[in-house]
């Protein structure tokens, strides 16, 4: 038994470290661990490593409670109720799963604590890819979050709709336009099928940005899309931002993409992984490198020969130019309040969940790419999903979201250009306008850069 | 308001001692109001004044205004002024004001209540029900039945098409709509319930009289009921406001502000700026301007009272006229 093995492992580093901090965990008195973490019925894979992690954790330490408190709502309702929870010392969670993009600004606000005592003498952070490290920096250096598994975001296609539209599979397309051509082959051949939709407008919130929007800005100019990070700047005034709202604005208006009133519901996901795929109703979309885990068995919509009917392949850049694709990549991770009692216990709770066990399943069963070198690396992690392989592969260029404190807002001021767009209310150069409008009020005119 | 009920040999004294007598006298009477005024300082007052305050900082939920609010003084107000969708939002907010409760609600309320006094008991008693079914329901409940009625593929489009129509959509197309008819739906049960009461206060005898000297109905309506139930008029108007002015539940669940903010009224516009941006100083400025606008409605419709004497003493118990027998009275 592995577990029994790291459970060895895990309690004789325990003792170390319970040995070497200067009070804080005592083993007399009872203590209670409070864990705050995201379930909803389409996401219960936390629920259920949470659930075995404190199975694990109390039958190693008698004298602990580990009290689960799942918050269900989706991921901006999470956030603020979590953000709201960790206000104050009383109400904070010990241990909480928390969104990478969330991570700085929440350092900022003092809710994070900062890891690093800890992590020297735990042996598996070694184990970590830079990038993963990266995700829970703050500007100090120091590390407040450790992530789970990382995501990346790219083109699923319905082979048996391209077929049919007589476009050749696997397909690949290079531009933009490519994506274009595609769809109106598919719009004459096959007049009921969505051809190729993406997310627009506030209501799939940052999964318009992440799955749409960002892989469109992100393929323009020099890459730099929202920030530049050199000067340390917000981007507005570029032609980029208007050519990727070009772009959506033509999905949208030739009737590629599914109707504005359609893309404006919070659900639209649910209709088109869950409704439209299965059904051989849509021809492609963005979505994340986590969509298997919706179609395998045991997630929301289990459909049995996904993986023949479905092809994944890079965002193309606008006209083809370097590096040739484009993604987003985000995550989530595991963090400690500022304000809890009990570090070392906590700390030791986050291992637990993170060890090469536990990220294994965790990895494997909601379908992300493994931020750990020896999970990255286990033949059973490889073979879990059958895009491996393609989701991983443009991590080379995949970027991540400027997320400092006013990132949400900047998001949605993005978000709301691109609803805009799709209803018809605005021009993509009005929509651009007003979008630096709202970047100026939001962080001050001097901290833009026009491009 | 309590009235002084004080022996006349108390009152005529003259000045002197008896003044700071007759000082603390009062004073011990107002001791039994101290309990309420404390509790109404802590949980009305308190939470008043800390809105006006917190609309001064740069609170907010993550970032350095978490950790140590500013005091800003009013730039959170000169951006709420300057920002294009305030404007916006103002006018959804007295539209589904007026359109939902002065008008929608508060008519509909009225005249259901005056069929009420003509109709038969049985159908009187299957119309409350039905009225007042909609006004019990958790708002939550009340929101997903509205939403479920309304959207794309609804009971309401379900039923126009049974009849040979397309429905739009409406939630998408005509949110303001939706939003404004599902609360007349909901909230009229209140206005009825509050002019049922106030009707069978009005002495039968008046309207009579009004109808010997020639009154047609309309005018035994307007010019004799109406006057003597203004009373019930402008407070069931007042809450009824400020109930719609802070409706959020209902227009969250229906539209959530949307299609982009064609449906964000202020409450909906300050739970998104002080909850999903977590600008809480933001969000609280736009709730400090709700509380002044629901001041202004309030002191309207307080000077509407006051505008004419009502024909009898405002105060104090009405003589209680003896009923005439009605017949049938089982």
């Amino acid at each position: 038994m592995r577990i029994a093995s790291i459970a060895m492992v895990a309690a004789s580093a325990a003792l170390v470290l319970g040995a070497c901090s200067g009070g804080g965990s005592s083993n007399d008195g009872a203590k209670t661990l409070k864990i705050t973490y995201e379930k909803s019925d389409s996401f219960t894979v936390m629920d259920t490593l949470m659930k075995k992690v404190k199975t694990e954790f109390e039958a190693k330490h008698k004298n602990v409670t580990v009290d689960l408190q799942p918050i269900t709502a989706d991921d901006t309702d999470y956030s603020t109720k979590l953000a709201l929870s960790l206000r104050a010392a009383s109400t904070a969670p010990d241990v909480f799963y928390e969104d990478t993009f969330r991570v700085k600004g929440d350092i900022e606000a003092g809710y994070l604590y900062k890891l690093d005592d800890h992590l020297s003498s735990w042996s598996d952070w070694s184990q970590y890819i830079d990038s993963a490290k990266a995700a829970g920096q703050g500007d100090d250096g120091g590390h407040y979050a450790i992530p789970l598994g990382a995501d990346t975001r790219v083109i699923w296609y319905s082979k048996p709709v391209l077929k049919a539209a007589g476009i050749s599979v696997p397909w690949a397309p290079k531009t933009w336009q490519d994506i274009l051509d595609a769809a109106a082959k598919i719009k004459a051949a096959e007049p009921d099928v969505v051809p190729f939709t993406m997310y627009a407008g506030t209501g799939t919130g940052e999964g318009t940005v992440m799955q749409s929007f960002y892989e469109l800005l992100y393929g323009t100019g020099d890459g730099q899309g929202l920030y530049d990070a050199d000067s340390g700047k917000w981007i507005v005034g570029s032609q980029g931002f208007v050519d990727s709202l070009k772009f959506l604005q033509t999905l949208y208006e030739k009737k590629y993409a599914v109707t504005p009133a359609e893309a404006l519901d919070a659900n639209v996901w649910k209709t088109v992984v869950g409704d439209l795929f299965p059904k051989d109703k849509v021809g492609g979309t963005v979505e994340g490198s986590y969509a298997p885990s919706f179609w395998e068995d045991g997630g929301p919509y289990p459909w049995a020969d996904y993986a023949e009917k479905v092809g994944a392949t890079p965002f193309p850049t606008q006209n083809g130019q370097a590096p040739g694709g484009v993604s987003m990549s985000g995550g989530w991770t595991l963090a400690m309040s500022a304000k809890t009692k009990n570090a070392d216990l906590a700390f030791e709770f986050m291992t637990t969940a993170l060890n090469r066990e536990n990220a294994l399943w965790y990895d494997t069963t909601n379908a992300k790419i493994a931020v750990r070198k020896d999970v990255a690396s286990d033949p059973s992690y490889l073979k879990a999903n059958p895009f491996m392989k393609e989701v991983s592969d443009v991590l080379e260029f995949s970027h991540y979201r400027p997320a400092n404190g006013v990132y949400p807002k900047i998001s949605s001021a993005a978000q709301e250009a691109t609803g805009d767009v799709i209803t018809g209310k605005k021009t993509p150069q009005q929509a651009a306008a007003d979008y630096d409008a709202a970047v100026k009020q939001i962080v001050g005119a001097d901290k833009t850069i026009a491009k | 308001m309590t009235t002084e009920i004080a022996p006349a040999a108390l009152t005529s004294r003259g000045r002197g001692p008896g003044d700071s007598r007759r000082r603390m006298r009062s004073l011990l009477r107002a001791l039994p109001l101290l309990p309420s005024v404390l509790l109404l300082l802590a949980f009305l007052a308190g939470p008043v004044i800390w809105a006006f305050y917190g609309s001064l900082t740069n609170a907010a939920l993550t970032g350095p205004g978490a950790l140590s609010p500013d005091f800003v003084g009013l730039d959170n107000f000169v951006r709420l002024f300057t920002d294009p969708t305030f404007p916006k939002s103002l006018l959804l907010t007295v539209v589904f004001v007026v359109a939902s409760a002065i008008v929608g609600q508060n008519v509909l309320g009225m005249w259901i209540a005056v069929l009420q006094l003509r109709a038969n008991r049985v159908v009187s008693a299957i119309t409350s029900t039905l009225v007042v079914a909609a006004w019990v329901l958790p708002e939550i409940v009340a929101g997903f039945i509205c939403y479920a009625y309304f959207s794309k593929d609804g009971t309401l489009n379900q039923i126009l098409a049974g009849l040979g129509l397309t429905g739009p959509n409406w939630l998408y197309s005509y949110p303001m709509l939706a939003i404004i008819l599902a609360n007349i739906w909901r909230g009229t049960a209140f206005s009825m319930m509050i002019y049922q009461a106030a009707l069978n206060d009005v002495p039968p005898e008046i309207t009579e009289a009004a109808m010997i000297d020639g009154a047609s109905g309309s005018q035994r309506f307007f010019l004799v009921t109406l006057p003597m139930i203004r009373t019930s008029v402008s407070t069931n108007l007042m809450l009824i406001t400020l109930q719609t002015l802070a409706a959020f539940t209902l227009i969250w669940v229906m539209t959530a502000g949307g299609p982009g903010d064609d449906s964000s009224t202020l409450p909906v516009l300050a739970y998104r700026e002080a909850f999903q941006f977590g600008d809480i100083g933001y969000g609280t400025a736009i709730a400090a301007v709700m509380i002044v606008i629901g001041a202004v409605f309030s002191i309207f419709y307080v000077a509407l009272l006051r505008e004419r004497p009502t024909p009898k003493p405002a105060e104090g118990p009405r003589p209680r006229h003896p009923a005439p027998e009605r017949e049938a009275a089982s």
